[in-house]
């Protein structure tokens, strides 16, 4: 059991929980992520590592209110407990100098790309971070984006707030005024799709963390199997971090798709107060 | 031998018609009385031959003498000293290829039903609450057991009835392995076995859950952090693909996936259980092992109109067993022989739609023994289904081999291991199951752990 000890609400589905689990705050890298499960009837989801506390044995996570699962989690209130916490899971991120960096955060990605960011700074990199969301309300974080960046841009799609426009956008203009040595983006899958786009014709190498279906997270099922460069690969064990020019995202996005009468299903069933064990969604 | 009744005592059993509609155990187990009559079979040999068919050593007519006695926990305590998962290998061990398939009476008629009788002391025991198992007193040593599948926990619970201090590190969130989240609830009841793992922990063995060692400790931590010896049980947990074009539409799934979401997460109870699992009309499962039977009778139950299990090979190749095809076949399972997949087509969401497949014709024996399928040309047809269940074996999961220098490996990936103690390359591990032979059978892992565990408790005591 995992003690939730510090809640935060940035946005009516966007919210932070910092939780007890002092072995997986020691082992985190940048990069990884873990598996949680709220109860006995839960299931399993990833989410991804936005930062960790070796001192206070706790690690950060931000996740969006998507379905039934994540609208359950979001429910819980410091104090509470989650079940199950697995990891840390994955490849940590190739941490290296490289030179001028850009990491792009679209939406909840500007939780995973925070440590990776910081990790990349600490590094030695000049790191320019952009991050972007649908509007205002959805960004959260720049303060801690800032502190982990040399140069902090931010834009939103609708401009409500910093830039309006899209996160390409901002990165085929830093092409343009110079060298960028590497980009990592993390975000919903169009948006990485798009980033690659960007980015191949430009010829900056760009990594992406991909974020299929996961079962059991530990490469025993190849529930989140992807295709990268013609090859299938587990993005569980070995990624989930791909270059972003081999990855096939159509293929990805299909599959990601392919239980959402089913996430419908489980949400109503959670909000009929039996789970639907009265019958009602059968 | 001519008072002896010629025929094993049947075990009752659902109906095939109802139970394809539920997960509940087909096979219901004997009743005291026709325990005592199956018992009354066994001629008590001196030196038995049965015995020699266990691949942990069970004392059988030992326990089938109490069982003629009555004595049903005494039993118990028999299989216990040498079996610490009875209820399991009970129902789910081939025992026609070891003990019955020794058993003296079996030359000229039924071989007792010494896996019946193991499996009905075993749900007395469990039922009437058993006796503390003797425990040597504690010899001060710690031993870590990485996966908590048969042969960790073989492994683990006889090394604290050795009196050595045992933590178990299991990656998933319950103990058990591929007794939890492979075998079907239909062939082996999830309550069973978390009793027996539980009976396993009143030994004062400490299980940790959700603990991947190679992510959050390697072995040489442990070994650093004060273990004196470790146990590698990891299992083969990787599953095989045929790297077919289309093998990544959707509803195709690996058997781990399929049985995994089923059986683990209790997909079958959706939305009551939150994961789902999603089977149309018509379900096609590639390969004819044990796995493969367990897939698609799953699939049957899990609402599909139509289950095949697809096989390159013939009915007489199959490494299933008898008995699975059996119960396969009254559920309504269609065998598509000597035919496999070449090419999955989907719709334009990237949902499966149909297969093409071609026939195959058996030429000579391979080094397997078994007669090699050879594709006939032209043969290729399509099958519309709307999924297929890979089930072609598994690999070893690499994580903890990837982590651990100094440990030698096969090149299939395998840790090289003596097959009669389990020692590895590397000092003060050991390793045993399917991550040293592939994959086998329950019983072999729990064997394997055996042996080790024997050879653990050799390698810590002091040498006098």
């Amino acid at each position: 059991m995992h003690k939730i000890v510090h809640k935060e609400v940035f946005s009516p589905v966007i919210k932070l929980f910092e939780v007890e689990a002092p072995k997986l705050a020691a082992k985190a890298k940048a990069g990884q992520f873990f598996m949680l499960r709220i109860d006995e009837r839960g299931e399993r989801i990833p989410l991804t590592i936005a930062d960790y506390n070796c001192q206070a044995g706790t690690i950060t996570t931000i996740f969006q209110e998507i379905g039934h699962t994540t609208k359950e989690l979001g429910k819980l209130a410091e104090g509470d407990y989650i079940l199950d916490l697995v990891g840390p899971l994955g490849e940590p991120t190739q941490i290296k100098n490289y030179g001028t960096v850009v990491c792009v955060g679209g939406g909840v990605g500007i939780a995973p790309i925070h440590p990776i960011a910081r990790a990349l700074k600490e590094a030695g990199n000049e790191v320019i971070s952009v991050i972007g969301a649908r509007n205002k309300e959805l960004l959260f974080w720049e303060d801690k984006m800032a502190a982990v960046s040399d140069r902090l841009i931010v834009c939103t799609d609708d401009g409500s707030y910093g830039h309006k426009g899209f996160v390409t956008d901002v990165v085929k203009q830093l092409a343009e005024e110079g060298e960028i040595a590497r980009v990592w983006a993390i975000g919903p899958m169009p948006m990485m799709r798009a980033m690659a786009a960007t980015t191949k014709p430009l010829g900056i190498k760009t990594t992406v963390s991909l974020n299929p279906i996961m079962v059991d997270g530990t490469g025993m099922c190849g529930a989140c199997r992807v295709s990268v460069g013609g090859e299938t690969k587990f993005a569980c064990v070995d990624g989930p971090e791909f270059d972003a020019h081999l990855v096939d995202f159509d293929l990805a996005m299909r599959r990601l798709a392919y239980y959402k009468d089913e996430e419908k299903r489980a949400e109503a069933a959670g909000s009929c107060g039996s789970g639907g064990a009265c019958g009602c969604q059968k | 031998m001519s008072k002896i009744n010629p025929v094993k005592h049947e075990m009752p059993v659902q109906p095939p018609k109802e139970r394809i509609k539920n997960f509940n155990e087909v096979a219901l187990g004997y009743s005291e009385e026709t325990a005592l009559a199956e018992a009354n079979r066994c001629l008590g040999c001196k030196k038995p031959k049965c015995v020699e068919g266990c691949p942990v050593d069970v004392p059988i007519p030992d326990f089938i003498k109490k069982i003629k006695e009555r004595d049903f926990l005494g039993a118990a305590r028999v299989i216990k000293s040498k079996n610490s998962l009875p209820a399991v290998c009970g129902r789910v061990c081939p025992q026609e290829n070891q003990c019955e398939k020794y058993c003296i009476i079996g030359k000229k008629a039924d071989p007792v039903g010494i896996g019946r009788l193991e499996r009905f002391v075993a749900d007395y025991e469990l039922a009437h609450g058993g006796e503390t198992v003797e425990k040597l007193p504690p010899s001060g040593k710690r031993v870590a057991v990485i996966g908590s599948g048969p042969a960790g926990l073989t492994a683990a619970g006889d090394l604290a009835k050795m009196g050595h201090q045992v933590t178990v590190f299991e990656a998933l969130h319950v103990a058990g392995g591929v007794l939890m989240y492979g075998i079907p609830e239909f062939r082996l009841p999830k309550d069973i076995v978390q009793a027996e793992i539980k009976k396993i922990k009143e030994l004062g063995v400490e299980i940790k859950v959700n603990y991947v060692v190679g992510k959050l400790d390697s072995i040489d931590d442990l070994l650093a952090e004060g273990y004196d010896a470790v146990f590698i049980g990891t299992g083969a947990g990787l599953p095989y693909f045929m790297n077919l074009p289309g093998e990544n539409l959707n509803g195709i799934y690996s058997a781990n996936e399929f049985l995994t979401r089923t059986n683990l997460m209790k997909a079958y109870q959706f939305p009551q259980s939150a994961t789902p699992i999603k089977v149309g009309e018509t379900v096609a499962v590639i390969g004819a092992g044990n796995v493969a039977m367990d897939a698609a009778r799953t699939a049957l139950r899990l609402g599909a109109k139509e289950s095949y299990i697809v096989y390159r090979r013939s009915e007489k190749e199959m490494p299933a067993r008898r008995e699975e095809i059996e119960h396969a076949k009254e559920e309504g399972v269609k065998f598509a022989l000597l035919t496999s997949p070449v090419e999955f087509h989907g719709d334009e969401n990237g949902n499966l739609k149909a297969m093409t497949c071609i026939k195959y014709e058996l030429g000579e024996p391979d080094s397997s023994g078994r007669r090699r399928p050879v594709p006939v040309e032209g043969s290729e047809y399509e099958m519309k289904v709307d999924n297929v269940v890979m089930a072609l074996g598994q690999g070893p999961n690499p994580l903890v081999p990837r982590t651990t220098p100094g440990l030698e490996i096969t090149p299939r990936g395998n840790i090289v291991a003596d097959e009669e103690t389990g020692v590895t390359s590397k000092a003060g591990v050991y390793a045993g199951g399917d991550i040293v032979t592939g994959a086998a059978t329950v019983i072999m892992a729990m064997g394997a752990g055996k042996r080790a565990a024997r050879a653990i408790d050799e390698y810590l005591r002091p040498k006098a």
